[in-house]
């Protein structure tokens, strides 16, 4: 009986756990970033930075797609910690696939859930050097 | 004669199957191609090496005498592979900190550019302790030459991002110096049926006989 409970209501769990607002974005952040930013957007030691609640994205925006597709080599200061390993950019996501991911990085972790159109990443890679 | 070969055959394959199946009792192999000798088999095991870590100490055979260890190859300025490996071997870091059985042993493939100075950032910026994990460097032939005992590549090759040519993958040495598992470190999902063997290969190793 209790068996058969629990089934009842296993698919409801698994339902509750796909409410995600941009499964696209999750997807993508799964594939191409959690190799190295972890699953829960932590980063890694002092190697890594985070893209959970990291104030230097929240101060960035408008970095942020071109960070995605052509990489970062700089030192940066991330909630106070200083990171200076290469990321390579990510050419594979395309502009859709980058707004995507931004909205679910923003909507997931970001300082102010701030809000990208497909209009605004396209006009942000077009600075720089596109 | 032809219908008893082929359930013979069928047998076999059940059998196999039924060997390779998740069961409580499964264990691990020990990889590489066995000998007999003298009517006794004998298994491959890791050669004799000595590397310089990031304390600058030595790390040999012995440095892991009577534990577990867990190998992969590496360099600092990798730019694909390596920060998703580490961040994998961080994984296994943070599972066992507590069991003095598993230790890591990273080796630096790009042994002009990584130095023990260069190796200790970086393995501060890991936030790891040198005794449970040693990131190494040595000859650039030694360090070269121990890719065939852990079935793994380790070259230099410039057409590539970073300019080498590495498999990404972890191996699991056994306090015998036999090489028990290995996996893609840059997939987690791999990783964590890797740290399974660990568990398993403690529990063989370690746990008190009945
Ligand atoms: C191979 C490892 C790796 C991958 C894969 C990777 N990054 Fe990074 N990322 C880094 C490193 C290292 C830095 C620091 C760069 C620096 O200091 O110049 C960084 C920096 C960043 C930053 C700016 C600093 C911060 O965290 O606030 C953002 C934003 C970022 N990455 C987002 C992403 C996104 C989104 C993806 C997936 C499309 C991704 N990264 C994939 C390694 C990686």
């Amino acid at each position: 009986m209790l068996k058969r409970l629990l089934l009842l209501l296993l698919p409801l769990v698994l339902l509750q756990c796909d409410a995600n607002t941009y499964p696209d974005g999750a997807a993508a952040y799964k594939a191409y970033c959690a190799g190295c930013h972890v699953e829960g957007g932590t980063g890694l030691g002092t190697l890594i930075p985070p893209v959970a609640g990291s104030d230097y994205m929240a101060a960035n925006l408008k970095k942020l797609p071109c960070i995605i597709r052509y990489g970062l080599k700089d030192t940066i200061v991330v909630n106070g910690v200083v990171y200076s390993e290469e990321m390579v950019g990510i050419p594979q996501l395309n502009d859709v696939d980058i707004t995507n991911l931004l909205n679910y990085i923003q909507h997931e972790w970001g300082a102010q859930d701030h809000h990208y159109t497909l209009g605004d990443v396209r006009q942000l890679l077009s600075e720089c050097g596109e | 004669m032809k219908d008893l070969l082929y359930s013979s055959i069928l047998l076999a394959m059940v059998m196999a199957t039924a060997g390779c199946s998740d069961t409580p009792e499964r264990s691990l192999p020990i990889l590489g191609n066995r000998e007999v000798v003298n009517g006794d088999t004998v298994y491959p095991t890791v050669q004799a090496f000595s590397f310089v870590d990031q304390d600058s100490q030595t790390v040999n055979n012995a440095s892991f005498d009577g534990e577990a260890y867990v190998v992969d190859f590496f360099f600092i300025h990798c730019p694909t592979i390596c920060p998703k490996v580490k961040v994998q071997c961080k994984r296994i870091y943070d599972r066992f900190l507590d069991n003095p059985h598993v230790l890591l042993l990273s080796h630096s493939i790009d042994v002009r550019n990584d130095t023990v100075a260069a190796l200790h950032r970086y393995a501060e910026k890991l936030e790891i302790k040198t005794a449970k994990w040693h990131l190494v460097t040595g000859s650039e032939d030694e360090i070269y030459g121990m890719g065939d005992d852990y079935f793994s590549v380790a070259r230099k090759d410039t057409t590539l991002p970073g300019g080498f040519d590495h498999s990404g993958r972890l191996i699991l040495v056994d306090k015998n110096r036999h090489v028990r598992s290995f996996c893609d470190g840059t997939d987690p999902k791999e990783v964590d049926r890797f740290m399974d063997d660990i568990d398993l290969l403690l529990k063989e190793q370690y746990s008190p006989k009945k």
